[in-house]
Protein backbone atom coordinates (compact mmCIF):
# COMPACT_ATOMS: atom_id res chain seq x y z
CA UNK A 1 0.00 0.00 0.00
CA UNK A 2 1.53 3.31 -0.88
CA UNK A 3 2.50 5.67 1.83
CA UNK A 4 -0.61 8.24 0.79
CA UNK A 5 -3.04 5.94 1.08
CA UNK A 6 -1.99 4.42 4.32
CA UNK A 7 -2.38 8.07 5.57
CA UNK A 8 -5.16 8.33 4.17
CA UNK A 9 -6.93 5.79 5.95
CA UNK A 10 -5.24 7.00 9.10
CA UNK A 11 -7.37 10.03 8.91
CA UNK A 12 -10.11 8.01 8.60
CA UNK A 13 -9.79 5.58 11.05
CA UNK A 14 -9.02 8.73 13.79
CA UNK A 15 -12.44 10.06 12.54
CA UNK A 16 -13.92 6.82 13.29
CA UNK A 17 -12.78 7.16 16.62
CA UNK A 18 -13.99 10.61 17.31
CA UNK A 19 -17.49 8.98 15.98
CA UNK A 20 -16.74 6.44 18.58
CA UNK A 21 -16.37 8.40 21.53
CA UNK A 22 -18.88 11.15 20.01
CA UNK A 23 -21.65 8.10 20.45
CA UNK A 24 -20.30 6.96 24.17
CA UNK A 25 -20.07 11.00 25.80
CA UNK A 26 -23.23 11.84 24.51
CA UNK A 27 -24.67 7.94 25.76
CA UNK A 28 -22.75 8.94 29.01
CA UNK A 29 -22.51 4.84 28.49
CA UNK A 30 -20.94 2.44 26.07
CA UNK A 31 -17.37 0.62 25.25
CA UNK A 32 -14.48 3.13 24.37
CA UNK A 33 -11.94 0.75 25.19
CA UNK A 34 -12.21 -2.42 22.49
CA UNK A 35 -13.83 0.72 20.41
CA UNK A 36 -10.77 2.40 20.08
CA UNK A 37 -8.82 -0.78 19.49
CA UNK A 38 -10.42 -1.89 16.04
CA UNK A 39 -10.80 1.12 14.70
CA UNK A 40 -8.49 0.66 12.43
CA UNK A 41 -9.21 -2.95 11.54
CA UNK A 42 -12.86 -1.65 10.51
CA UNK A 43 -11.22 1.21 7.75
CA UNK A 44 -9.53 -1.31 6.31
CA UNK A 45 -12.46 -3.46 5.86
CA UNK A 46 -15.02 -0.89 5.17
CA UNK A 47 -12.49 1.00 2.84
CA UNK A 48 -10.02 -0.77 1.01
CA UNK A 49 -11.07 -4.61 0.82
CA UNK A 50 -15.31 -5.10 0.93
CA UNK A 51 -17.54 -5.12 -1.47
CA UNK A 52 -20.16 -3.23 -0.23
CA UNK A 53 -22.06 -0.54 -1.41
CA UNK A 54 -23.78 2.17 1.36
CA UNK A 55 -26.56 3.35 -1.23
CA UNK A 56 -27.68 -0.18 -1.36
CA UNK A 57 -26.93 -1.93 2.27
CA UNK A 58 -28.66 -5.25 1.70
CA UNK A 59 -27.02 -5.61 -1.99
CA UNK A 60 -27.41 -9.67 -2.45
CA UNK A 61 -23.97 -10.37 -3.20
CA UNK A 62 -22.22 -8.08 -0.71
CA UNK A 63 -19.35 -9.10 1.51
CA UNK A 64 -20.35 -9.79 4.94
CA UNK A 65 -19.10 -7.87 8.52
CA UNK A 66 -20.56 -9.50 11.62
CA UNK A 67 -19.04 -7.64 15.03
CA UNK A 68 -19.20 -10.71 16.97
CA UNK A 69 -17.58 -8.13 20.02
CA UNK A 70 -20.80 -5.99 19.62
CA UNK A 71 -20.48 -4.12 22.57
CA UNK A 72 -17.87 -2.23 20.59
CA UNK A 73 -20.73 -0.72 18.15
CA UNK A 74 -19.75 2.57 18.47
CA UNK A 75 -16.70 1.65 16.11
CA UNK A 76 -18.80 -0.16 13.77
CA UNK A 77 -21.51 2.71 13.75
CA UNK A 78 -18.50 5.06 13.45
CA UNK A 79 -17.57 3.41 10.63
CA UNK A 80 -20.15 3.00 8.92
CA UNK A 81 -21.07 6.79 9.06
CA UNK A 82 -17.76 7.39 7.69
CA UNK A 83 -18.25 5.03 4.50
CA UNK A 84 -21.79 6.66 4.17
CA UNK A 85 -24.30 4.44 5.00
CA UNK A 86 -25.82 7.33 7.47
CA UNK A 87 -25.12 10.63 8.39
CA UNK A 88 -22.41 11.05 11.19
CA UNK A 89 -24.06 13.57 12.95
CA UNK A 90 -26.35 10.54 14.23
CA UNK A 91 -23.51 9.54 16.39
CA UNK A 92 -24.60 11.73 19.28
CA UNK A 93 -28.03 10.10 19.20
CA UNK A 94 -26.23 6.43 20.11
CA UNK A 95 -27.98 4.84 22.71
CA UNK A 96 -30.65 7.26 23.25
CA UNK A 97 -34.51 6.77 23.36
CA UNK A 98 -35.94 6.35 19.27
CA UNK A 99 -32.62 6.19 18.08
CA UNK A 100 -31.44 3.83 15.16
CA UNK A 101 -27.78 3.32 17.07
CA UNK A 102 -29.07 1.01 19.64
CA UNK A 103 -26.37 0.27 22.07
CA UNK A 104 -25.66 -2.84 20.43
CA UNK A 105 -26.04 -3.72 16.84
CA UNK A 106 -29.13 -4.45 15.03
CA UNK A 107 -30.29 -6.55 12.18
CA UNK A 108 -32.47 -4.13 10.15
CA UNK A 109 -32.01 -0.74 12.29
CA UNK A 110 -28.53 0.53 11.01
CA UNK A 111 -27.77 -0.02 7.74
CA UNK A 112 -24.72 -1.29 7.13
CA UNK A 113 -25.33 -3.83 9.61
CA UNK A 114 -25.58 -7.23 8.53
CA UNK A 115 -26.45 -9.25 12.19
CA UNK A 116 -27.76 -8.23 15.74
CA UNK A 117 -25.19 -8.81 18.08
CA UNK A 118 -23.92 -8.67 21.69
CA UNK A 119 -24.27 -11.30 23.48
CA UNK A 120 -20.69 -13.04 23.29
CA UNK A 121 -19.59 -15.68 21.42
CA UNK A 122 -22.93 -15.79 18.50
CA UNK A 123 -21.64 -13.35 16.04
CA UNK A 124 -18.74 -15.62 15.06
CA UNK A 125 -20.85 -18.81 15.03
CA UNK A 126 -24.19 -16.68 12.43
CA UNK A 127 -20.72 -15.33 10.69
CA UNK A 128 -19.72 -19.05 10.05
CA UNK A 129 -23.23 -19.35 8.68
CA UNK A 130 -23.29 -16.87 6.57
CA UNK A 131 -20.15 -18.34 4.82
CA UNK A 132 -21.93 -21.87 4.36
CA UNK A 133 -24.34 -19.76 2.76
CA UNK A 134 -21.78 -19.00 0.18
CA UNK A 135 -20.75 -21.84 -0.19
CA UNK A 136 -24.19 -23.42 -0.78
CA UNK A 137 -24.84 -21.13 -3.32
CA UNK A 138 -21.20 -21.48 -5.13
CA UNK A 139 -21.17 -17.55 -4.51
CA UNK A 140 -17.67 -15.33 -3.98
CA UNK A 141 -18.99 -13.14 -1.53
CA UNK A 142 -16.35 -12.83 1.70
CA UNK A 143 -17.78 -13.41 5.46
CA UNK A 144 -15.78 -11.38 8.22
CA UNK A 145 -16.18 -11.08 11.82
CA UNK A 146 -14.09 -9.33 14.77
CA UNK A 147 -13.80 -11.28 18.39
CA UNK A 148 -12.57 -9.69 21.49
CA UNK A 149 -10.15 -11.72 23.02
CA UNK A 150 -12.02 -11.99 26.06
CA UNK A 151 -14.48 -13.30 24.10
CA UNK A 152 -12.93 -16.24 23.30
CA UNK A 153 -13.85 -18.21 26.78
CA UNK A 154 -17.12 -18.01 25.70
CA UNK A 155 -17.66 -21.77 24.80
CA UNK A 156 -19.61 -21.73 21.56
CA UNK A 157 -16.55 -19.93 19.87
CA UNK A 158 -14.93 -23.14 19.72
CA UNK A 159 -18.07 -24.88 18.90
CA UNK A 160 -17.46 -22.33 15.28
CA UNK A 161 -13.93 -23.11 15.46
CA UNK A 162 -14.67 -26.87 14.79
CA UNK A 163 -17.09 -25.88 12.39
CA UNK A 164 -15.57 -23.77 9.72
CA UNK A 165 -12.25 -25.96 8.76
CA UNK A 166 -14.72 -28.78 9.32
CA UNK A 167 -16.24 -27.29 6.48
CA UNK A 168 -13.65 -25.66 4.46
CA UNK A 169 -14.82 -22.20 4.52
CA UNK A 170 -12.27 -20.71 3.00
CA UNK A 171 -14.25 -17.29 2.34
CA UNK A 172 -14.26 -16.94 5.86
CA UNK A 173 -12.03 -14.59 7.88
CA UNK A 174 -12.03 -13.42 11.54
CA UNK A 175 -10.13 -11.07 13.16
CA UNK A 176 -9.31 -11.71 16.72
CA UNK A 177 -8.69 -8.16 18.77
CA UNK A 178 -5.80 -8.92 20.92
CA UNK A 179 -5.76 -5.99 23.32
CA UNK A 180 -5.40 -8.36 26.34
CA UNK A 181 -7.85 -6.90 28.33
CA UNK A 182 -11.55 -8.25 29.71
CA UNK A 183 -13.68 -6.27 32.02
CA UNK A 184 -11.89 -7.87 35.25
CA UNK A 185 -8.60 -7.06 33.57
CA UNK A 186 -5.48 -9.08 31.88
CA UNK A 187 -7.32 -11.80 30.01
CA UNK A 188 -4.32 -14.39 31.36
CA UNK A 189 -5.20 -13.66 35.03
CA UNK A 190 -9.45 -13.57 33.93
CA UNK A 191 -9.27 -16.83 32.62
CA UNK A 192 -6.44 -16.94 29.82
CA UNK A 193 -7.18 -18.00 26.35
CA UNK A 194 -3.72 -17.83 25.27
CA UNK A 195 -2.21 -19.33 23.37
CA UNK A 196 -4.71 -17.83 20.92
CA UNK A 197 -2.75 -18.53 17.82
CA UNK A 198 -1.87 -22.36 18.68
CA UNK A 199 -5.59 -22.86 19.38
CA UNK A 200 -6.65 -21.99 16.32
CA UNK A 201 -4.52 -23.82 14.20
CA UNK A 202 -5.14 -27.31 15.91
CA UNK A 203 -8.82 -26.62 15.19
CA UNK A 204 -7.82 -26.56 11.78
CA UNK A 205 -7.59 -22.55 10.96
CA UNK A 206 -4.97 -20.54 9.02
CA UNK A 207 -3.71 -18.53 11.86
CA UNK A 208 -2.01 -15.08 10.64
CA UNK A 209 0.16 -13.01 13.75
CA UNK A 210 -0.18 -9.12 12.89
CA UNK A 211 -0.72 -5.75 14.36
CA UNK A 212 -4.31 -4.12 14.32
CA UNK A 213 -2.95 -0.92 13.76
CA UNK A 214 -0.64 -1.33 10.84
CA UNK A 215 -2.61 -1.12 7.52
CA UNK A 216 0.21 -2.71 5.39
CA UNK A 217 -0.32 -5.88 7.87
CA UNK A 218 -3.59 -6.02 7.15
CA UNK A 219 -3.24 -5.78 3.86
CA UNK A 220 -1.21 -9.03 3.63
CA UNK A 221 -2.76 -10.39 6.00
CA UNK A 222 -6.14 -10.39 4.10
CA UNK A 223 -4.18 -11.27 0.83
CA UNK A 224 -3.14 -14.01 2.30
CA UNK A 225 -6.21 -15.28 3.74
CA UNK A 226 -7.70 -15.23 0.53
CA UNK A 227 -4.87 -17.16 -1.13
CA UNK A 228 -5.65 -19.75 1.56
CA UNK A 229 -7.67 -22.65 0.21
CA UNK A 230 -9.42 -25.09 2.03
CA UNK A 231 -9.71 -23.40 5.43
CA UNK A 232 -11.01 -19.99 7.00
CA UNK A 233 -8.08 -17.89 8.45
CA UNK A 234 -7.78 -16.48 11.87
CA UNK A 235 -5.88 -13.17 12.12
CA UNK A 236 -4.90 -12.89 15.73
CA UNK A 237 -4.16 -9.00 15.97
CA UNK A 238 -1.91 -7.05 18.60
CA UNK A 239 -4.14 -4.19 19.42
CA UNK A 240 -4.20 -1.41 21.78
CA UNK A 241 -7.12 -0.96 23.78
CA UNK A 242 -8.35 2.77 23.79
CA UNK A 243 -5.83 3.06 20.86
CA UNK A 244 -4.90 6.60 20.02
CA UNK A 245 -5.69 8.21 23.44
CA UNK A 246 -3.69 8.67 25.56
CA UNK A 247 -5.51 8.27 28.75
CA UNK A 248 -7.24 5.39 27.57
CA UNK A 249 -4.41 3.13 26.41
CA UNK A 250 -3.90 -0.12 27.70
CA UNK A 251 -6.66 0.76 30.64
CA UNK A 252 -9.09 -1.60 31.28
CA UNK A 253 -10.87 0.90 33.60
CA UNK A 254 -11.86 2.63 29.60
CA UNK A 255 -13.82 -1.46 28.65
CA UNK A 256 -17.03 0.24 29.35
CA UNK A 257 -17.18 4.05 31.14
CA UNK A 258 -18.04 6.77 29.26
CA UNK A 259 -15.75 9.84 29.22
CA UNK A 260 -16.71 13.11 31.10
CA UNK A 261 -16.76 16.42 29.41
CA UNK A 262 -13.41 17.40 30.30
CA UNK A 263 -11.99 13.87 29.43
CA UNK A 264 -13.89 13.77 26.00
CA UNK A 265 -12.50 17.28 24.95
CA UNK A 266 -8.83 16.13 25.86
CA UNK A 267 -9.64 13.01 23.55
CA UNK A 268 -11.33 14.54 20.60
CA UNK A 269 -8.09 17.60 20.69
CA UNK A 270 -5.86 14.29 20.89
CA UNK A 271 -7.00 12.57 17.98
CA UNK A 272 -7.78 16.26 16.16
CA UNK A 273 -3.83 16.90 16.66
CA UNK A 274 -3.11 13.24 15.04
CA UNK A 275 -5.53 13.92 11.97
CA UNK A 276 -4.04 17.26 11.56
CA UNK A 277 -0.80 15.92 11.49
CA UNK A 278 -1.43 13.17 8.90
CA UNK A 279 -3.20 15.54 6.57
CA UNK A 280 0.20 17.57 6.53
CA UNK A 281 1.60 14.61 5.26
CA UNK A 282 -0.74 14.97 1.78
CA UNK B 1 -56.86 -44.80 11.49
CA UNK B 2 -52.58 -45.03 11.90
CA UNK B 3 -50.35 -44.31 14.43
CA UNK B 4 -47.43 -42.14 13.80
CA UNK B 5 -44.98 -40.26 15.69
CA UNK B 6 -44.64 -36.81 14.95
CA UNK B 7 -40.95 -36.86 14.74
CA UNK B 8 -41.36 -38.88 11.45
CA UNK B 9 -44.30 -36.77 10.48
CA UNK B 10 -41.55 -34.42 10.26
CA UNK B 11 -39.04 -36.02 8.68
CA UNK B 12 -41.39 -37.47 6.18
CA UNK B 13 -42.66 -33.24 5.71
CA UNK B 14 -38.75 -32.07 5.15
CA UNK B 15 -38.69 -34.28 2.36
CA UNK B 16 -42.46 -33.37 0.38
CA UNK B 17 -42.30 -29.62 1.26
CA UNK B 18 -38.60 -28.93 1.91
CA UNK B 19 -36.88 -30.16 -1.27
CA UNK B 20 -39.13 -28.66 -3.83
CA UNK B 21 -38.36 -25.37 -2.18
CA UNK B 22 -34.50 -24.72 -3.23
CA UNK B 23 -34.07 -22.31 -0.21
CA UNK B 24 -34.57 -25.08 2.32
CA UNK B 25 -32.16 -26.47 4.42
CA UNK B 26 -31.78 -28.63 7.43
CA UNK B 27 -29.34 -28.63 10.07
CA UNK B 28 -29.06 -31.07 12.95
CA UNK B 29 -26.92 -31.74 15.96
CA UNK B 30 -25.58 -35.46 15.50
CA UNK B 31 -29.25 -36.40 16.12
CA UNK B 32 -30.66 -36.77 12.82
CA UNK B 33 -31.60 -40.76 13.01
CA UNK B 34 -33.82 -39.69 16.32
CA UNK B 35 -34.84 -36.13 15.48
CA UNK B 36 -35.74 -38.07 11.83
CA UNK B 37 -33.72 -35.51 9.68
CA UNK B 38 -32.26 -38.84 8.37
CA UNK B 39 -35.00 -38.60 5.57
CA UNK B 40 -33.91 -35.47 4.28
CA UNK B 41 -30.33 -36.04 4.69
CA UNK B 42 -30.03 -39.12 2.22
CA UNK B 43 -32.76 -37.27 -0.43
CA UNK B 44 -31.05 -34.06 -0.36
CA UNK B 45 -27.71 -34.32 1.52
CA UNK B 46 -26.36 -31.25 -0.39
CA UNK B 47 -28.91 -29.09 1.87
CA UNK B 48 -28.39 -31.25 4.75
CA UNK B 49 -25.43 -29.78 7.47
CA UNK B 50 -24.81 -31.80 10.87
CA UNK B 51 -23.28 -29.53 13.26
CA UNK B 52 -22.11 -32.26 15.30
CA UNK B 53 -22.80 -32.13 19.30
CA UNK B 54 -23.01 -28.13 19.16
CA UNK B 55 -26.75 -26.50 19.53
CA UNK B 56 -25.53 -22.87 20.67
CA UNK B 57 -23.84 -23.16 17.12
CA UNK B 58 -26.48 -24.63 15.26
CA UNK B 59 -28.67 -22.24 16.28
CA UNK B 60 -26.75 -19.13 15.36
CA UNK B 61 -25.52 -21.38 11.68
CA UNK B 62 -28.91 -21.00 11.19
CA UNK B 63 -29.50 -17.68 11.87
CA UNK B 64 -26.65 -16.79 9.35
CA UNK B 65 -27.70 -19.08 6.89
CA UNK B 66 -31.34 -17.63 7.21
CA UNK B 67 -30.07 -13.78 6.66
CA UNK B 68 -28.35 -14.78 3.13
CA UNK B 69 -32.02 -16.04 2.17
CA UNK B 70 -31.85 -19.57 3.64
CA UNK B 71 -34.69 -21.41 5.13
CA UNK B 72 -32.87 -23.08 8.05
CA UNK B 73 -34.64 -25.58 9.61
CA UNK B 74 -32.32 -26.20 12.88
CA UNK B 75 -33.38 -30.31 14.41
CA UNK B 76 -32.03 -31.38 18.18
CA UNK B 77 -34.07 -32.78 20.97
CA UNK B 78 -36.56 -30.05 23.06
CA UNK B 79 -34.66 -30.43 25.75
CA UNK B 80 -31.04 -29.40 23.67
CA UNK B 81 -32.92 -26.56 21.71
CA UNK B 82 -35.31 -24.56 23.81
CA UNK B 83 -33.33 -25.33 26.64
CA UNK B 84 -29.93 -25.60 25.78
CA UNK B 85 -29.62 -22.82 23.37
CA UNK B 86 -32.45 -20.66 24.66
CA UNK B 87 -30.39 -17.31 24.31
CA UNK B 88 -29.02 -17.88 21.22
CA UNK B 89 -32.48 -18.30 20.21
CA UNK B 90 -33.49 -15.07 21.73
CA UNK B 91 -30.88 -12.93 20.67
CA UNK B 92 -29.79 -14.59 17.25
CA UNK B 93 -32.96 -15.78 15.86
CA UNK B 94 -36.46 -13.80 17.83
CA UNK B 95 -34.71 -10.38 17.79
CA UNK B 96 -33.56 -10.23 14.23
CA UNK B 97 -36.62 -11.84 13.52
CA UNK B 98 -34.63 -14.48 10.65
CA UNK B 99 -36.32 -17.34 9.11
CA UNK B 100 -35.35 -20.37 11.36
CA UNK B 101 -37.63 -22.91 11.81
CA UNK B 102 -36.69 -25.00 15.18
CA UNK B 103 -37.34 -28.62 14.53
CA UNK B 104 -37.30 -29.82 18.55
CA UNK B 105 -38.34 -33.63 19.27
CA UNK B 106 -38.41 -35.80 21.81
CA UNK B 107 -40.50 -32.96 23.54
CA UNK B 108 -42.17 -33.52 26.84
CA UNK B 109 -42.80 -36.70 29.09
CA UNK B 110 -43.40 -38.59 26.48
CA UNK B 111 -39.98 -39.31 25.50
CA UNK B 112 -40.41 -42.13 28.74
CA UNK B 113 -37.01 -43.98 29.46
CA UNK B 114 -34.68 -41.48 28.99
CA UNK B 115 -35.98 -39.83 31.84
CA UNK B 116 -36.01 -36.12 32.91
CA UNK B 117 -32.97 -35.33 31.83
CA UNK B 118 -34.66 -35.24 28.26
CA UNK B 119 -38.25 -34.52 29.07
CA UNK B 120 -38.63 -30.91 28.18
CA UNK B 121 -41.41 -29.53 29.48
CA UNK B 122 -40.63 -25.84 29.11
CA UNK B 123 -39.95 -25.34 25.69
CA UNK B 124 -43.58 -24.00 24.86
CA UNK B 125 -43.29 -21.53 27.80
CA UNK B 126 -39.76 -20.54 27.00
CA UNK B 127 -40.30 -20.05 23.20
CA UNK B 128 -43.94 -18.36 23.57
CA UNK B 129 -41.78 -15.20 25.48
CA UNK B 130 -39.72 -14.73 22.36
CA UNK B 131 -41.46 -11.53 20.38
CA UNK B 132 -42.46 -12.64 17.07
CA UNK B 133 -41.85 -16.52 17.65
CA UNK B 134 -44.38 -18.72 16.28
CA UNK B 135 -44.98 -21.76 18.63
CA UNK B 136 -46.72 -24.96 17.22
CA UNK B 137 -47.80 -28.33 19.04
CA UNK B 138 -49.24 -30.39 16.37
CA UNK B 139 -50.89 -33.10 17.60
CA UNK B 140 -50.33 -36.01 14.81
CA UNK B 141 -48.95 -37.04 11.77
CA UNK B 142 -51.12 -35.16 8.90
CA UNK B 143 -50.89 -31.66 11.50
CA UNK B 144 -47.54 -32.30 12.15
CA UNK B 145 -46.97 -32.28 8.41
CA UNK B 146 -48.55 -29.72 7.56
CA UNK B 147 -47.03 -27.20 10.12
CA UNK B 148 -43.96 -27.77 8.37
CA UNK B 149 -45.36 -26.63 4.97
CA UNK B 150 -46.96 -23.47 7.17
CA UNK B 151 -43.53 -23.37 8.99
CA UNK B 152 -41.62 -22.67 5.21
CA UNK B 153 -44.66 -20.46 4.00
CA UNK B 154 -44.23 -18.41 7.01
CA UNK B 155 -41.65 -15.76 7.21
CA UNK B 156 -39.89 -15.94 10.42
CA UNK B 157 -39.02 -17.63 13.20
CA UNK B 158 -41.04 -21.01 13.88
CA UNK B 159 -40.78 -23.37 16.92
CA UNK B 160 -42.31 -26.91 16.18
CA UNK B 161 -42.39 -29.43 19.07
CA UNK B 162 -42.41 -32.87 17.88
CA UNK B 163 -43.12 -36.18 20.07
CA UNK B 164 -40.71 -39.55 20.08
CA UNK B 165 -44.15 -41.60 20.88
CA UNK B 166 -46.01 -42.72 17.81
CA UNK B 167 -49.68 -41.15 18.03
CA UNK B 168 -53.28 -42.23 16.93
CA UNK B 169 -54.59 -39.91 14.19
CA UNK B 170 -57.20 -37.17 15.42
CA UNK B 171 -57.27 -35.47 12.31
CA UNK B 172 -59.37 -36.37 9.18
CA UNK B 173 -57.35 -36.74 5.98
CA UNK B 174 -58.77 -34.20 4.25
CA UNK B 175 -57.18 -31.61 7.07
CA UNK B 176 -56.41 -28.18 6.57
CA UNK B 177 -54.06 -26.69 8.96
CA UNK B 178 -54.60 -22.87 9.29
CA UNK B 179 -51.47 -21.22 11.47
CA UNK B 180 -52.68 -19.53 14.45
CA UNK B 181 -56.22 -21.27 14.31
CA UNK B 182 -58.00 -23.53 16.73
CA UNK B 183 -59.72 -26.60 15.68
CA UNK B 184 -63.05 -27.51 17.33
CA UNK B 185 -63.06 -31.03 16.72
CA UNK B 186 -66.15 -31.45 19.02
CA UNK B 187 -69.12 -29.02 19.92
CA UNK B 188 -70.32 -29.21 23.41
CA UNK B 189 -72.21 -26.65 25.97
CA UNK B 190 -71.14 -27.60 29.49
CA UNK B 191 -67.43 -26.96 29.44
CA UNK B 192 -64.29 -26.85 27.55
CA UNK B 193 -61.66 -29.09 26.80
CA UNK B 194 -58.63 -27.61 25.15
CA UNK B 195 -55.59 -29.75 24.31
CA UNK B 196 -52.62 -29.80 22.26
CA UNK B 197 -50.35 -31.86 20.89
CA UNK B 198 -50.76 -35.75 21.88
CA UNK B 199 -53.39 -34.35 24.92
CA UNK B 200 -55.42 -33.45 22.30
CA UNK B 201 -56.90 -37.69 21.57
CA UNK B 202 -57.02 -37.55 25.52
CA UNK B 203 -59.49 -34.94 25.78
CA UNK B 204 -61.69 -36.21 22.57
CA UNK B 205 -61.75 -39.60 24.78
CA UNK B 206 -62.58 -37.59 27.89
CA UNK B 207 -65.41 -35.77 26.23
CA UNK B 208 -66.99 -39.85 25.91
CA UNK B 209 -66.06 -40.19 29.43
CA UNK B 210 -68.35 -36.76 30.27
CA UNK B 211 -71.01 -37.92 27.43
CA UNK B 212 -71.96 -40.64 29.14
CA UNK B 213 -72.33 -39.07 32.28
CA UNK B 214 -74.60 -36.82 30.40
CA UNK B 215 -71.78 -33.83 30.19
CA UNK B 216 -71.73 -31.84 26.89
CA UNK B 217 -68.16 -31.09 26.58
CA UNK B 218 -66.59 -28.83 23.82
CA UNK B 219 -63.04 -29.98 22.76
CA UNK B 220 -60.76 -27.43 20.92
CA UNK B 221 -57.41 -28.41 19.40
CA UNK B 222 -54.91 -25.63 19.87
CA UNK B 223 -51.90 -26.72 18.09
CA UNK B 224 -50.65 -23.36 17.69
CA UNK B 225 -49.88 -21.78 21.16
CA UNK B 226 -48.53 -18.52 19.65
CA UNK B 227 -50.26 -16.71 18.43
CA UNK B 228 -53.11 -18.27 20.37
CA UNK B 229 -56.57 -18.45 18.41
CA UNK B 230 -58.29 -15.77 20.94
CA UNK B 231 -61.40 -15.76 19.36
CA UNK B 232 -62.29 -19.49 19.67
CA UNK B 233 -60.97 -19.28 23.07
CA UNK B 234 -63.30 -16.61 24.32
CA UNK B 235 -66.21 -17.82 22.48
CA UNK B 236 -66.00 -21.28 24.18
CA UNK B 237 -65.10 -19.54 27.51
CA UNK B 238 -68.31 -17.48 27.20
CA UNK B 239 -70.71 -20.17 25.57
CA UNK B 240 -69.33 -23.23 28.04
CA UNK B 241 -68.11 -21.22 31.40
CA UNK B 242 -65.47 -23.96 31.76
CA UNK B 243 -62.09 -24.76 30.72
CA UNK B 244 -59.54 -27.75 31.45
CA UNK B 245 -56.66 -27.49 29.32
CA UNK B 246 -54.13 -29.80 29.00
CA UNK B 247 -50.75 -30.62 27.82
CA UNK B 248 -47.46 -32.10 27.96
CA UNK B 249 -45.76 -29.31 30.05
CA UNK B 250 -45.34 -27.84 33.00
CA UNK B 251 -48.36 -25.92 33.91
CA UNK B 252 -46.29 -22.71 34.29
CA UNK B 253 -46.07 -21.06 30.88
CA UNK B 254 -47.51 -23.40 28.71
CA UNK B 255 -50.97 -23.82 26.88
CA UNK B 256 -52.90 -23.54 29.99
CA UNK B 257 -51.19 -20.16 30.82
CA UNK B 258 -51.46 -18.98 27.17
CA UNK B 259 -55.58 -20.14 27.89
CA UNK B 260 -55.75 -18.49 30.67
CA UNK B 261 -54.01 -15.43 29.34
CA UNK B 262 -57.31 -14.73 27.01
CA UNK B 263 -60.03 -16.43 29.20
CA UNK B 264 -59.06 -13.35 32.35
CA UNK B 265 -58.47 -10.44 30.48
CA UNK B 266 -61.66 -11.36 27.89
CA UNK B 267 -64.15 -13.61 29.66
CA UNK B 268 -63.53 -14.73 32.78
CA UNK B 269 -64.45 -18.60 34.05
CA UNK B 270 -63.19 -20.61 35.69
CA UNK B 271 -59.93 -22.84 34.25
CA UNK B 272 -58.11 -26.23 35.25
CA UNK B 273 -54.90 -26.63 33.78
CA UNK B 274 -53.50 -29.87 33.25
CA UNK B 275 -50.16 -30.47 33.03
CA UNK B 276 -47.25 -31.43 35.35
CA UNK B 277 -45.43 -29.87 38.01
CA UNK B 278 -42.19 -31.63 39.05
CA UNK B 279 -39.38 -33.24 36.61
CA UNK B 280 -40.62 -36.16 35.08
CA UNK B 281 -38.76 -39.85 35.32
CA UNK B 282 -37.76 -42.72 33.50
CA UNK B 283 -40.82 -45.56 32.74
CA UNK B 284 -43.05 -46.10 30.12
CA UNK B 285 -45.23 -43.27 28.61
CA UNK B 286 -48.25 -44.89 29.47
CA UNK B 287 -47.24 -45.41 32.88
CA UNK B 288 -46.09 -41.70 33.14
CA UNK B 289 -49.25 -40.16 31.91
CA UNK B 290 -51.39 -41.98 34.50
CA UNK B 291 -48.52 -41.14 37.15
CA UNK B 292 -48.83 -37.13 36.36
CA UNK B 293 -52.49 -36.75 35.58
CA UNK B 294 -52.01 -36.46 31.92
CA UNK B 295 -55.22 -38.90 30.87
CA UNK B 296 -58.76 -39.04 29.28
CA UNK B 297 -59.70 -40.38 32.76
CA UNK B 298 -58.45 -37.40 34.92
CA UNK B 299 -59.29 -34.48 32.49
CA UNK B 300 -62.86 -35.64 32.51
CA UNK B 301 -62.55 -35.66 36.30
CA UNK B 302 -61.12 -32.10 36.28
CA UNK B 303 -63.89 -31.03 33.82
CA UNK B 304 -66.44 -32.30 36.55
CA UNK B 305 -64.95 -30.24 39.27
CA UNK B 306 -64.76 -27.17 37.45
CA UNK B 307 -67.96 -27.05 36.21
CA UNK B 308 -68.97 -27.11 40.03
CA UNK B 309 -67.08 -24.04 40.08
CA UNK B 310 -68.95 -22.12 37.67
Amino acid sequence: MDAKRITELSIIANKVRKNALCGVYNAASGHPGGSLSIADVLTYLYFEEMNIDPKNPTMEDRDRFVLSKGHTAPALYGTLAERGFFDPAEMKNLRSFGSFLQGHPVLGKVPGVDMSTGSLGQGVCVAGGMALAAKLDNKDYRVYSILGDGELEEGQVWEQAMFAPHYKLDNFMIFVDNNGLQIDGDITKVMNPTPIDEKFKAFGWHVIKCSAHDFNELEAAVAEAKATKGKPTAVIMKSVKGKNVSFMENNAAWHGSAPNEEQYNQAIAELNEKIAGLEAQL
Amino acid sequence: MGKTATRVSYGNALVKYGIPNPNVVVLDADLSKSTKTDTFKKECPERFINMGIAEADMMCVAAGLASCGKIAFASTFAMFAAGRAFEQIRNSIGYPHLNVKIGATHAGISVGEDGASHQCLEDIGLMRTIPGMVVINPADDIEAQLAVKAAIEHDGPVYMRFGRLAVEDVNPADYKFELGKGVTLKDGTDVTLIGTGLMVQESLKAAELLAADGISARVINIHTIKPIDAELITKAAKETGAIVTAEEHYIMGGLGSAVSEVVCQNAPCPVKIIGTEQFGQSGKPAELFEAYGLTAENIAKQAREVIAKK
